[in-house]
């Protein structure tokens, strides 16, 4: 028990260099420090591709302060949090499997920011994130990653296998979680909750015949369903050009429009999820929704698949240095918050 | 060079010929005196191909390391991720004439798969009146608990492909037995499952003679003679029975016989039923559930057959009806403390 708050005060408070920047935005703002900080800024919205749509998501938001305090907040703590599991899979204390979200904490606070509370998610085994903005907490995960009965699964499950209200986990067999998916959306429709449900696979699961089923019960019942492809350019340790025929993954669902979003940018995947939750619900020949979409996150991870994998031997360091230093996501939300200014950073 | 003599000095002593040869060679071989269960395709030009998810760079286990650079990308590649379409590709390539050997990177993948196996490859020679039979396909997979493996890195599904008739399932306990049984596969007539335990992957390590050898399928290895109890298992699970058997003499006084199944489907029912005569007790263990585990096969199957010889009813001892648990997993597996357990209870019936 001793441990496992250490490693909580460690996730959840920030030291050194990296955490004074971090926490910058947040302490000029509490202290009211520097008068000229807006309560609101617009953003552009990073290029989205289109298949089979006429309208795009909006090309510009806007985002509050406190907002863009929480999505920060959040990234940082999955970043940690994420860390922490690193750190405690090596000393053996999480045994099993681990398979961590660093780089694509975008992805699940961007959906999330723009999900409301009857919405339904849906996922694969890379879920600390996830349940982390679904609404388990901090203890929660991590006791269940270390098979504690306080753990959101009381243990039971693992790293793979973590469940809140509205999350159905968590899910060990690639692609599986689709087709369940698609049955989640289709409860919605028919108890007439005007609820969505987003199911997430990767690139590897693109390929399971599975998907594709799950696609066509869909597009034919015109359920509220989103298919969402997190494609971070490696199945394991496959890249997309060796595993599939065709790497436009928002277009694979051929008769189901389709949008690519940057992943790399929070405002630009909430904006994608608000346009496509109106798009789900809104319209269509009953006016209660204009069928499924399959979208595309491009996105990129910094650890390998799992624990066991170093993730250099199929790229190399030079190419994760590279989306670190440039695409990072919160690095970018930071950046574009600073200079908005929503709130100071020391020096800028 | 101190392995090359204990190589040597092991070959005097088994009076096996040749088993020290230069690594490039026909037929098959093992690569080194490792715990891999590793082997090569015949280099005479057959048509044997190996793929699966990964096996280009060697597999996830390392199974088919430096296949790739040695026979080419035409014959050993990968596959998207797609275990339905691998299986059915898999025997349509068998059944098109080219010895495939298709790897499952985990048993727990193998369901979706289920589907072609169950009602295409075992089914082909039987539904074409042997005008067609995918008599050239084998699917490895990697099962059985590894000690974190949890929900789907674990799971040992004997059971449900021993429903099937038309296929072969196999189960090594060891790497010299592996090779042999391997091979048998690859050249038997009928589909065949190769399930391997992956927690073997490491820890058993074995003198594999490098010539070619194969044995028999369906028929099960006596380990231990005993008087009093049989104990019969596969994989893992033999290994456990050895240490429950040695247990039992030094704390219980009780004579065990020892059974290795190693073919699930179709089983050596004559060796146990043998066993069973002589000893008048016998406990099945094996990792998956209990309900329809394949113990319970057994179980009726010997009953049958034994009935006036049983001292006590046939009893299994196997994992629960749960799901594979992650933090449970030691409370779950049927391990030499189950087992004992058992052979006490058994013998006070």
């Amino acid at each position: 028990m001793k441990m496992l708050t250490n490693i909580l005060s460690s996730v959840l408070r920030p030291r050194g260099a990296a955490g004074q920047r971090a926490l910058a935005p947040f302490m000029t703002a509490v202290r009211g420090a520097g008068g000229n900080s807006t309560t609101e800024a617009t953003f552009e919205t990073r290029p989205y591709k289109l298949h089979r749509l006429e309208e795009p998501p909006l090309p510009s938001t806007t985002c509050t302060r406190d907002d863009a305090l929480l999505y920060y907040r959040q990234m940082q703590i999955i970043r940690r949090l994420e860390s922490a599991s690193g750190n405690l899979y090596k000393e053996k204390a999480i045994r099993g499997f681990c398979h961590l979200y660093s780089g694509q904490e975008a992805i699940c606070v961007g959906i999330r920011a723009a999900l409301r509370s009857e919405d339904s998610v849906i996922t694969a085994y890379r879920d600390h994130g996830w349940a982390y903005v679904m609404g388990c907490s901090v203890v929660g995960v991590m006791a269940e990653l270390t098979g504690r009965s306080q753990g959101v699964a009381r243990g039971k499950g693992g790293s793979m296998h973590m469940y809140a209200k509205n999350f159905f986990g968590g899910n060990g067999i690639v692609g599986a979680q689709v087709p369940v998916g698609a049955g989640v959306a289709l409860a919605n429709k028919y108890l007439g909750r005007k609820a969505i449900c987003v199911s997430l696979y990767g690139d590897g699961a693109a390929n399971q015949g599975q998907l594709f089923e799950a696609y066509n019960m869909a597009k034919l019942m015109n359920l509220p369903a989103v298919f969402i492809c997190e494609n971070n350019g490696y199945g394991m340790g496959t890249s997309v050009d060796r595993a599939s025929a065709s790497i436009n993954y928002y277009t694979r669902g051929d008769y189901v429009p389709g949008i690519w979003i940057d992943g790399m940018d929070v405002l630009s995947v909430r904006e994608a999820l608000r346009y496509s939750i109106d798009y789900c619900t809104t319209g269509g020949p009953s006016g209660n929704g204009r069928g499924p979409l399959v979208l595309e996150v491009a996105t990129y991870r910094y650890h390998g698949h799992s624990m066991s994998d170093p993730g250099t031997s199929y790229r190399t360091r030079d190419e994760i240095q590279e989306v670190r230093q440039t695409r990072d996501p919160y690095n970018a939300l930071q950046g574009t918050y600073c200079w908005r200014r929503l709130g100071h950073c020391g020096g800028a | 060079m101190v392995g090359v003599l204990q190589k040597l000095s092991v070959a005097w002593r088994l009076g096996r010929q040749a088993v020290f040869r230069p690594v490039v060679q026909a037929g098959w071989q093992h690569v080194r005196n490792s715990s891999h269960f590793t082997y090569y395709p015949d280099t005479v030009p057959e048509s044997h191909v190996i793929f699966g998810e990964d096996v280009g760079f060697g597999g996830v286990f390392r199974c088919t390391i430096g296949l790739q650079d040695k026979f080419g990308k035409d014959r050993v590649f990968n596959t998207p991720l797609c275990e339905q379409g691998i299986a059915g590709f898999a025997i349509g390539s068998a059944v098109g004439g080219a010895t495939t050997i298709a790897e499952m990177q985990f048993a727990d993948y193998i369901f979706p798969a289920f589907d072609q196996i169950v009602n295409e490859a075992a089914k082909y020679r039987y539904r074409s009146g042997n005008l067609f039979n995918c008599g050239k396909l084998t699917i490895r997979a990697p099962c059985g608990a590894v000690g974190h493996g949890g929900l789907y890195h674990s799971q040992s599904p004997e059971a449900y492909f021993s429903h099937t008739p038309g296929l072969k399932v196999v189960v090594p306990r060891g790497p010299i037995k592996a090779k042999g049984l391997l091979l048998s596969c690859i050249r038997d007539d009928n589909p065949c499952i190769f399930l391997e335990p992956k927690v073997l992957y490491r820890s058993a390590v074995e003198m594999v003679p490098t010539s070619d050898y194969t044995y028999p399928l369906s028929s099960a290895d006596i380990l231990l003679e005993g008087e009093d109890i049989t104990l019969l298992g596969w994989g893992t699970q033999v290994h456990v029975l050895r240490e429950v058997a040695e247990l039992a003499r030094e704390q219980l006084n009780v004579s065990c016989e020892v059974i290795d199944l190693v073919t699930i489907l179709p089983w050596d029912q004559q060796t146990v039923c043998n066993s069973v005569k002589k000893t008048g007790r016998l406990i099945v263990a094996h990792e998956a559930p209990v309900t329809s585990g394949f113990g319970a096969e057994i179980a009726a199957a010997v009953q049958s057959e034994c009935f006036l010889h049983l001292e006590a009813p046939v009893e299994r001892v196997c994992g629960f009806d749960t799901p594979f648990p992650h933090i449970f997993e030691p409370f779950y597996l049927p391990d030499k403390w189950r087992c004992l357990s058992a052979v006490k209870k058994m013998m006070n019936y």
